[in-house]
């Protein structure tokens, strides 16, 4: 694994590395003194074309807790309507002597462009690109599944034989697209749930079911339920809008308190954030004991550091399982 | 002309029986015995294993001039057709400014004719400034001196049907052909590439083919509610193929081009994200691909154009949203059209059909009448050899266009341009072009 372009490309083994080494990780973020030596010296850029606090503050905490040099590149502004600016700020970069790109950007595959155009050296690693992928979301969602669904046991292990349902706009979310991929890939069974609309041409290929019917889904008493943001903008955009009213998208495909209830108790209630309280999940949800959706965001920082670890200290003296080892011994 | 004298020797006309051919005051002199008996002083041109066409004929390019002088001129875009084996090239009218006056038109005519390489025929814009809200002077383009036959907007689809309506009638008073670039607009917003499975993974937004069926289905209709004639540019779906098919059978005056890359190439190459692979209309699907071979075999579709659109590298050095819509077309087309249909084993497709499809037929549509004529006596001397056997890699820096966005760069490719000869002038030799001596 040279870039983390997409949770399409991580083999079954290599993704249960990334969360082991997360839990070693995560490990050492209880202790007083959270900063560990492994890349000192490293400069991680984040590349961000596309605004989004959240993720970059995240991939910079991971960043600075290995002890890399972190530079914040803000480009928004600069995207699709000046192509140009991708090439050349890349190569800027690689001449700062940027030792790994996080890119951020609102067009899909531009992270792949940046990797595979021999504009840059550094690893790449996509922190969102348009409507394709956000392989950290994913393997943090992973995780935190993982944790609560094999406790004690979770070190080396999959999610073989868990539910996942995975229900908004499928259409326009790398959130989506990306935890189908890695659950898979974990040998989770994935079921998407959403209107016609917000279900992209060509989704009856994906490794996953395909369900119009949110009340069905949840009867069927999923592992963990992962709620996808839905812009309002939706509503109004070309064609006359993609669902009728929010009301209405809210009565059929929200997860309101009757839903959660008929869920049960042990389903983990997720949320990638930011959320729209009262759209696509209500505050009963959201606030309920069963959410996880801040753990997320805490989970967010060991998979990052994990993926950091493994693509620029791991390089060399990467030996399966015994990472997590080696990070330990680090310390 | 009198000064080129060229006896060709032993070529196989359409790939038939070797014989010569006699060039000299712009026509096919003799051809035969008579050919060496008559060619005194000619130079002769060894074409031992060659086969000879007629010169080919492209009813779509795109050679930028005026206004992007930076991914193509006149000058630079014959002579590449002048290197793919063509002696007339039809000048897509989306320049800057837009081909949608006398003068625009005259201007790119005179360019042509100035140039020297090929026969020039600009195509008229249907519309003002391609903006679809009033027609442009047709009359007057088609009584310039370009004497335009075939008028488009290409790039923009002519998506009002009442416009539409009008263009074709009003085309009908100088027996001239609106060539329809279908896309419908509202279903294409922000579209890059095929809509279907890899698109859906791609994250990239989608052009499904209802969008190019759905204008085929309303133009052909049209048409023939008016009586006139319409070309349909760059079909590129299975279901466009069905709906001509079914024109036709209706007795419906409707004509159809494919483009070398729809014939080979689908939307699964797009998956490494590769802006050299974003077109419009985009690379469909395998069974998409089989379907317009198909029709091209039967007839079905009538022509391939080239759709030859250069940009300069900055254009598609950057993401594929971002990037143009296009790829270069001239120097490759008829080895591409030799690999998947002359030499495909599943489509009944022979040399005579690349003459068909490449010179007569597009000649036809276009009404140039001194172009895509038989290999006779007496005819025009446009004429092309192409060494059947020989085999070359496409390297973009060492074709003639002036930008490098090929498809096929780094692909070996069956069939080689020998030479051209346009109006009795040899424009190409040994794969070379000839600067004009005189
Ligand atoms: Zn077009």
């Amino acid at each position: 694994m040279r870039h983390l372009l997409s949770a399409h490309d991580l083999s079954r083994e290599e993704a249960v590395l990334i969360l082991d080494t997360a839990a070693a990780m995560a490990a050492t973020q209880q202790r007083e003194m959270k900063k560990l030596p492994p890349l000192r010296g490293k400069t991680v850029v984040n590349l961000f074309f596309e605004d989004s606090t959240r993720t970059r503050i995240s991939f910079e905490a991971a960043a600075k807790r290995l002890s890399a040099d972190v530079i914040n590149f803000s480009a928004k502004g600069s995207s699709v309507s000046k192509g140009e600016s991708l090439k050349d700020t890349a190569q800027t970069l690689q001449a700062m002597g940027a030792d790994a790109v996080v890119i951020r950007h609102a067009a899909s595959g531009a992270p792949h462009r940046l990797a595979t155009s021999g504009w840059i050296d550094a690893p790449v690693i996509n922190a969102g690109d348009g409507k394709h992928q956000h392989p950290t979301q994913a393997l943090l969602d992973a995780y935190t599944m993982r944790r609560h669904l094999r406790g004690e046991d979770a070190i080396g292990s999959d999610l073989a034989g868990f539910r996942v349902l995975v229900v908004g706009d499928v259409l326009h979310s790398r959130v989506a697209r990306s935890n189908v991929d890695l659950l898979h890939t974990l040998g989770a069974h994935v079921t998407l749930v959403a209107p016609p609309t917000l279900l992209p041409v060509g989704v009856g290929t994906w490794p996953c079911e395909v369900s119009y019917d949110l009340d069905a889904a949840v009867a069927a008493r999923p592992d963990a339920i992962m709620m996808l943001r839905v812009q309002r903008e939706r509503m109004s955009s070309a064609g006359g809008g993609f669902f009728p009213s929010p009301q209405e998208y809210s009565r059929k495909y929200g997860l309101d308190g009757a839903r959660l209830r008929a869920l049960g108790p042990d389903a983990l209630v997720m949320h990638p954030g930011p959320m729209n309280r009262g759209l696509e999940i209500s505050a009963e949800a959201a606030d309920s004991a069963q959410a996880v959706i801040l753990e997320q965001v805490t989970n967010g920082v060991a998979v990052r550091m994990a993926v950091l670890y493994l693509l620029l200290a791991g390089a060399d003296d990467r030996a399966g399982v015994s990472t997590p080892e080696l990070v330990k011994d680090s310390v | 002309m009198s000064a080129h004298r060229y006896l060709i020797r032993g070529a196989a006309p359409l790939g038939g029986d070797p014989t010569d051919l006699l060039l000299a005051d712009g026509v096919i002199a003799a051809t035969g015995a008579e050919a060496a008996a008559q060619a005194g002083d000619a130079q002769v041109v060894d074409a031992a294993g060659l086969v000879v066409l007629p010169g080919l004929v492209d009813l779509h390019t795109h050679l930028r001039e005026p206004g992007r002088e930076d991914a193509e001129t006149v000058l630079s875009g014959t002579r590449a057709a002048a290197v793919g084996g063509f002696t007339c090239v039809h000048a897509m009218a989306n320049t800057q400014p837009v081909a949608d006056t006398a003068g625009v038109v005259e201007q790119v005519w005179r360019l042509g004719r100035d140039a020297g390489w090929v026969d020039v025929r600009p195509v008229g814009a249907v519309t003002v400034g391609l903006a679809g809200e009033r027609l442009a002077e047709l009359g007057a383009m088609a009584d310039s001196a370009a004497r335009v036959r075939v008028f488009s907007d290409d790039g923009v689809c002519v998506s009002d049907p009442v416009l539409m309506r009008r263009a074709l009638e009003y085309v009908k008073a100088f027996d001239g052909v609106v060539a329809q670039h279908a896309q419908e607009p509202r279903l294409t917003e922000g579209a890059v590439m095929n809509e279907g499975v890899v698109s859906a993974e791609l994250g990239l937004t989608g052009w499904p083919a209802v969008a190019e069926e759905s204008i085929v289905a309303r133009d052909v209709l049209l048409a023939e509610h008016v009586g006139s004639r319409v070309h349909i540019c760059h079909l590129s779906t299975a279901g466009s193929v069905d709906i001509v098919r079914w024109a036709k059978s209706r007795g419906i005056q409707v004509t159809a081009e494919v483009t070398p890359h729809h014939l080979v190439l689908t939307d699964e190459i797009v998956r490494g994200y590769d802006p050299q692979f974003k077109v419009n209309p985009p690379l469909r699907t395998a069974e998409d691909v089989a379907a317009v071979r198909a029709g091209l075999a039967d007839g079905t579709i009538d022509i391939v154009a080239t759709d030859h659109a250069p940009h300069p590298v900055e254009d598609k050095d950057c993401e594929f949203d971002a990037a143009a819509f296009g790829m270069t077309g001239l120097e490759t087309a008829l080895s591409v059209v030799i690999s998947s249909m002359v030499l495909a084993d599943d489509v009944d497709f022979g040399w005579a059909d690349v003459a068909r499809t490449m010179s007569a037929a597009p000649a036809a549509i276009g009404r140039v009448a001194d172009q895509g004529r038989p290999l006779a006596v007496g005819e025009p001397a446009h004429v092309t050899l192409v060494d059947p056997d020989a085999r070359w890699t496409v390297v973009p820096r060492e074709l003639r266009t002036a930008s490098d966005n090929t498809p096929f760069a780094g692909r070996e490719l069956p069939g080689r341009v020998v030479a051209t000869f346009y109006g009795g002038r040899a424009t190409v030799l040994d794969g070379v072009p000839q600067e004009r001596t005189a």
